[in-house]
């Protein structure tokens, strides 16, 4: 998808987005199921697709709103998955330019697959694929998310279709992804042991929240690495 | 304001403050090494706490075991196999649908 010679363009972008904008616009879709399920109405989901968007996140505020965590404990997992952002943010700091506004407004665009997608061979994030595959991932999961908190009912319940056995599926696959050396597995591994530990103990989202803890491996490992 | 707009509204500020953050911030300021790599491992520790807790959650806390889990290990087969990430939630997907269908 990209040439030798010429710089890639916003088109570029929007067509290597193209087969992983189709899962997105499966997964705006049981987003939108889940979040009716959940109690959270038609018009929230939506919202919550366009101006967060970020998948696992509102996943999470669906699944903890729904299991009847508390108001707290939904922000607090939400916004702790998305402090990955941060690094991420940084690292997409390079491809974007012009006044701080519009470099803001770009970031918002950063979402991991777009990220992904956008990565050059030199280590640098190249503005015009960020920009088109984050276009097409918005537009796909925000009316996924339309049809299946609008039209969700057509689709039947969506635990007799399995859809709440796709959400772990889901998670595991962002986290198979994840996983590309030995300090990230011992965090996955932390991560699990804590929350299958404090999960009879605490009400649903507690457990997810306390995993992040298990973070610290990598600051421990870096601590050890020769320098 | 209920519940569901509070989350929705404070976790979409912050979420937009965290993506805008780096690339405005970048010039003047690299994170520690130390703080950098934690970071960098929330992702892969918060992911698995949610797959554990998505896949035997219980609704009031707890464990509970049903088709969920059946699904999720043929998600893990499928991705074992290399298929993109659509065949593997397909797959749990349909697993946990057919599962229930013959309990």
């Amino acid at each position: 998808m990209q040439h030798p010679r010429s710089r890639p363009s916003y088109l570029d972008g929007v067509r290597a987005a193209a087969p992983i904008g189709v899962a997105a616009f499966a997964f705006g879709l049981s987003f939108g199921v889940l979040a009716r399920s959940a109690d959270m109405g038609r018009v929230a989901p939506v919202v919550m697709s366009v101006t967060t968007f970020a998948g696992s996140a509102q996943f999470a505020v669906a699944s903890i709103l729904g299991a009847g965590g508390g108001l707290v404990t939904a922000i607090v997992a939400a916004v702790l998955l998305n402090l990955r952002y941060g690094p991420i943010g940084l690292s997409a700091a390079s491809a974007l330019e012009g006044p701080w506004w519009k470099r803001a407004l770009t970031a918002q665009l950063v979402v991991d697959e777009s990220w992904a997608i956008a990565q050059r061979h030199d280590g640098r994030t190249d503005r015009h694929l960020l920009v088109g595959a984050g276009l097409l991932l918005l537009v796909t999961w925000t009316t996924g998310t339309a049809v299946g908190a609008f039209a969700g009912e057509l689709v039947a319940d969506p635990e007799s279709l399995g859809l709440d056995a796709a959400f772990p599926a889901l998670f595991l696959a962002l986290l198979w992804s994840q996983v590309r050396d030995r300090s990230r597995l011992l965090a996955a591994l932390g991560g699990a042991a804590i929350a299958l530990v404090l999960m009879p103990f605490t009400g649903p989202g507690v457990p997810i929240v306390a995993a992040s803890l298990a973070c610290l491996v990598g600051a421990r490992n870096e601590a050890r690495r020769p320098s | 304001m209920s519940a569901v707009w509070v989350s929705v509204t404070v976790v979409g500020l912050a979420t937009v403050a965290i993506k805008a953050a780096g690339p405005l911030l970048l010039a003047s300021h690299t994170p520690p090494p130390r703080a950098q790599a934690a970071l960098e491992h929330l992702a892969p520790a918060l992911l698995a706490a949610l797959v554990v807790t998505q896949a035997v959650g219980g609704d009031n806390g707890g464990f509970t075991v049903d088709a969920r889990l059946a699904g999720l290990a043929a998600g893990a087969v499928a991705l074992l196999l290399r298929a993109p990430l659509l065949l593997v939630i397909t797959v749990a997907a349909v697993t946990a649908a057919l599962v229930r269908l013959v309990t």
